[in-house]
């Protein structure tokens, strides 16, 4: 009709970038050192400057850390939904199923957004369109993907709602989305997303903007769903509790970057970073009565004004020479285990600061560090 | 809902029930504004210098004949009686003659109305037809070199002055070029209609008369008058797109539409335009109103033989009765309307309820 401009079209990457060797083939989804970066108008913002993460096949991942540290962003250049401009991918690699799609052009991307990776956004309310119903915005992801006719599509669509427990779905499906709860549309949101049977379900904070006693029944339902489908879940959230209940391993982010990544029981019940140790003494059931709430001291940093080192340096209590001049890469401290902390380095691999006068910049250091 | 009202939403069989009641209660509502508008016109002209007959008489009036001609238009009764009397007729069904020319208001009205609407129909589909695809493209690339350009130019096309516009179209393509005709419906030196058929002469000449030339000619004599009139509704229905688009785009849903792997192309013709179709339908429909009343300067300009010219003419001779029974008649056409976009609207939103 009407479209002048694909605004999709935009190649996230620069042309004839190498890229690394692929990932073994249980990994489903290996992000590396992914660097996405708005510009706007007062400057830069790198809201994700840093990432690595691997998913295997059938897993599932917490993504957990405190409000704008770069988890949307993260799942949203996964699934390159990233408007460009403001954004830019800076840098790094996304593998996901064997191919590198950073690099996949808009319309080998479009067949897998939706089919082979679907997402499940936070806001029930706002993320179906008013004006169709639900039946129509679910058979429209089928067949989108699916050599279908019409009515199998709608049938897909009835199925997929009695699956994530809606009643009376033969009714429900003809209902436009304003005459269901909010529970209910986050359901069908699932529906949707599991309508093509993916391989991976990315769930961004699926139950923040729901009532308390809803939240628990939805996780409960796309842990389910997961395991039927026998799909890995990159699950983002800011409760640690959720974490605990529902994944097997999780990443730690903060300012950016990932800090901290084990299975869930290990890094709760053992943190290594002082990030992670000061969020897991926060939550309130872990406080002793009377007790005063350990909330991390000071304030998540500036985005457009990062500090130099290590981020959490500012705010951590244990911050020591090296965190002030160099940013802590990721370093594999126990199998399965890794952290981005020199407390978790040997001595003789710190840096000091010697090395400063060699290497002024942080990623200089980085390169070093990792060779 | 009585049988037969249904098929005109088979689209969507889920409209409530309640469409007709909905309308018949808007309908009921214009009762009031027409008695109100009624009263306030005949107070009003009769609170102005002057009456119909002293256009008529002009030069000749005396103090004698000036009192025959009032006496024979009833202009000498109490004002409430005359009231009275002229809505009486027209809950008859008269809506009286014109004091001028004495042919009935209805029949003016109807060999008119057909013009005017040709005029507005044809403005309108150019402003829906360049506006929207305008408006979504300025939207889409946000303060671009070319959205910029659209908004200056949209300034220009709010803000111009009709009257230069038209005479400026009437320079350039009528006397400079020699592309178009700057005046009338239809060339009076290569055909005639004898006003016999609906007036509606892309109809006539087409359909009644298969007769592609004439209908050509219509056609050419409609093009310039259109642009003119069309220029406003035009730069106000890009705006109001380029805005609404904007507004949707940053829709949550239009997200989740991206991340259902679906083309651009759909996301904007679906999800996107439907949605952003609300505000601009009714945009359209206030236009569409306005013109349907008339365009004074427009017509004046083309001589276009629409109740604008009609409404003008009755205005500067004072005559009462054409002056309030086309007011009235505009006003009922102006609500229809828009009880039309609102049912439209409703269709396309299925969040609102008729109540
Ligand atoms: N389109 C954008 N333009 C500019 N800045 C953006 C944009 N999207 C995100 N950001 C910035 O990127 C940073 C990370 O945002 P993000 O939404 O990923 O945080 P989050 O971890 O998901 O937080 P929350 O828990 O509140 O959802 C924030 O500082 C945010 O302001
Ligand atoms: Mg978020």
């Amino acid at each position: 009709m009407t479209t002048i401009v694909d605004l999709d079209g935009v190649s996230p990457v620069a042309e004839g970038r190498v890229v690394g060797p692929p990932p073994p083939a249980d990994v489903l989804l290996d992000v590396r050192g992914l660097k996405t970066h708005f510009h706007v108008m007062d400057g830069t913002v790198a809201a994700v400057d840093g990432v690595d993460f691997q998913l295997r096949r059938g897993e599932t991942l917490g993504l957990v850390g405190e409000s704008g540290c770069g988890k949307s962003v993260t799942s949203l250049t996964i699934m390159r939904l990233i408007d460009i401009p403001p954004g830019e991918i800076v840098a790094g690699e996304i593998w996901f199923d064997g191919r590198e799609i950073l690099s996949l052009p808009m319309s080998d991307m479009r067949q897998i957004r939706g089919a082979d990776m679907s997402m499940i956004f936070q806001e029930p309310m706002t993320s179906l369109n008013p004006v169709f119903t639900v039946g129509n915005q679910i058979a429209e992801a089928v067949k989108a993907h699916r050599q279908v006719s019409n009515k199998e599509a709608w049938n897909r669509a009835v199925e997929m709602l009695e699956a994530v427990g809606i009643p009376s779905p033969e009714r429900r499906v003809k209902q436009y989305p304003h005459e269901l709860s909010g529970g209910m549309r986050q359901r069908v949101m699932i529906a949707m997303a599991l309508s093509c049977d993916p391989k991976l379900i990315i769930a961004d904070e699926p139950t923040t903007a729901l009532d308390v006693t809803i939240q628990a029944q939805i996780l409960e339902l796309i842990k389910s769903m997961q395991e039927r489908t026998g799909a890995a879940l990159l699950l983002i959230t800011h409760d640690l509790a959720v974490v605990a209940e529902t994944v097997q391993r999780m990443a730690v982010m903060y300012a950016g970057k990932i800090v901290e990544t084990g299975t869930a029981e290990d890094v709760l019940l053992n943190p290594k970073h002082p990030y992670t140790q000061g969020l897991i003494t926060s939550i309130p059931s872990n406080v002793a009565r009377g007790q005063r709430l350990n909330v991390i001291r000071g304030t998540v940093p500036n985005p457009f004004r990062m500090p130099g080192g290590c981020r959490f340096q500012p705010r951590c209590p244990m911050a020591f020479e090296p965190c002030r001049d160099f940013d802590p890469p990721l370093r594999t401290t126990d199998p399965g285990r890794r952290a981005a902390c020199w407390l978790h380095y040997p001595a003789s691999e710190r840096p000091t600061s010697r090395d400063v006068a060699t290497s002024a910049t942080p990623m200089q250091t980085e390169r070093v560090a990792k060779q | 809902m009585p049988p037969g009202t249904r098929h005109i939403f088979t689209q969507q069989p889920e409209l409530p029930p309640s469409v007709l009641k909905f309308i018949v209660r808007r309908l009921i509502l214009l009762v009031p504004i027409l008695f109100g508008l009624s009263l306030f016109m005949v107070v009003f002209l009769h609170l102005l210098p002057g009456d119909p007959c002293g256009a008529i008489l002009g030069e000749h009036s005396t103090a004698e004949n000036l009192a025959r001609c009032q006496h024979g238009l009833g202009l000498d009764k109490p004002l409430y009686q005359q009231y009275f009397e002229y809505m009486s007729g027209v809950f008859h069904g008269d809506f009286g003659v014109s004091a001028t020319n004495k042919v009935s208001v209805a029949t003016s009205f109807l060999t008119r109305f057909p013009a005017t609407i040709e005029l507005a129909v044809s403005a309108m589909i150019i402003a829906i037809g360049v506006g929207i695809p305008l408006g979504v493209a300025a939207a889409k690339r946000q303060y671009s070199l070319f959205d910029n350009f659209a908004t200056v130019a949209s300034l220009i096309g709010i803000s111009i002055p009709i009257f230069f516009l038209g005479l400026l179209l009437q320079y350039v393509f009528g006397v400079w070029l020699h592309w178009l005709p700057t005046a009338g419906r239809y060339d009076l030196g290569a055909y005639s209609y004898d006003g016999a058929g609906t007036n509606f002469l892309l109809w006539e000449s087409l359909v009644i008369d298969h007769d592609p030339a004439k209908f050509a000619d219509v056609v050419r004599h409609l093009i310039l008058p259109a642009l003119a009139l069309g220029t406003i509704p035009l730069a106000v229905v890009a705006r109001i797109t380029r805005s609404a688009v904007i507004e949707v785009l940053s829709e949550d849903y239009v997200r989740t539409a991206r991340a259902k792997g679906l083309t651009s192309r759909r996301v904007d013709s679906r999800h996107v335009l439907r949605n952003a179709m609300l505000p601009i339908v009714t945009v359209i429909g206030l236009q569409t109103g306005l013109l349907l009343g008339g365009a004074v300067l427009t017509e004046q300009i083309f001589s276009w033989g629409g109740v604008g010219n009609w409404l003008f003419q009755a205005a500067v001779d004072k005559d009462f009765v054409v002056i309030q029974s086309g007011a009235l008649i505009l006003a009922t056409i102006f609500v229809v309307v828009n009880l039309l976009v609102d049912i439209s609207y409703a269709y396309l939103n299925p969040r609102i309820r008729y109540s």
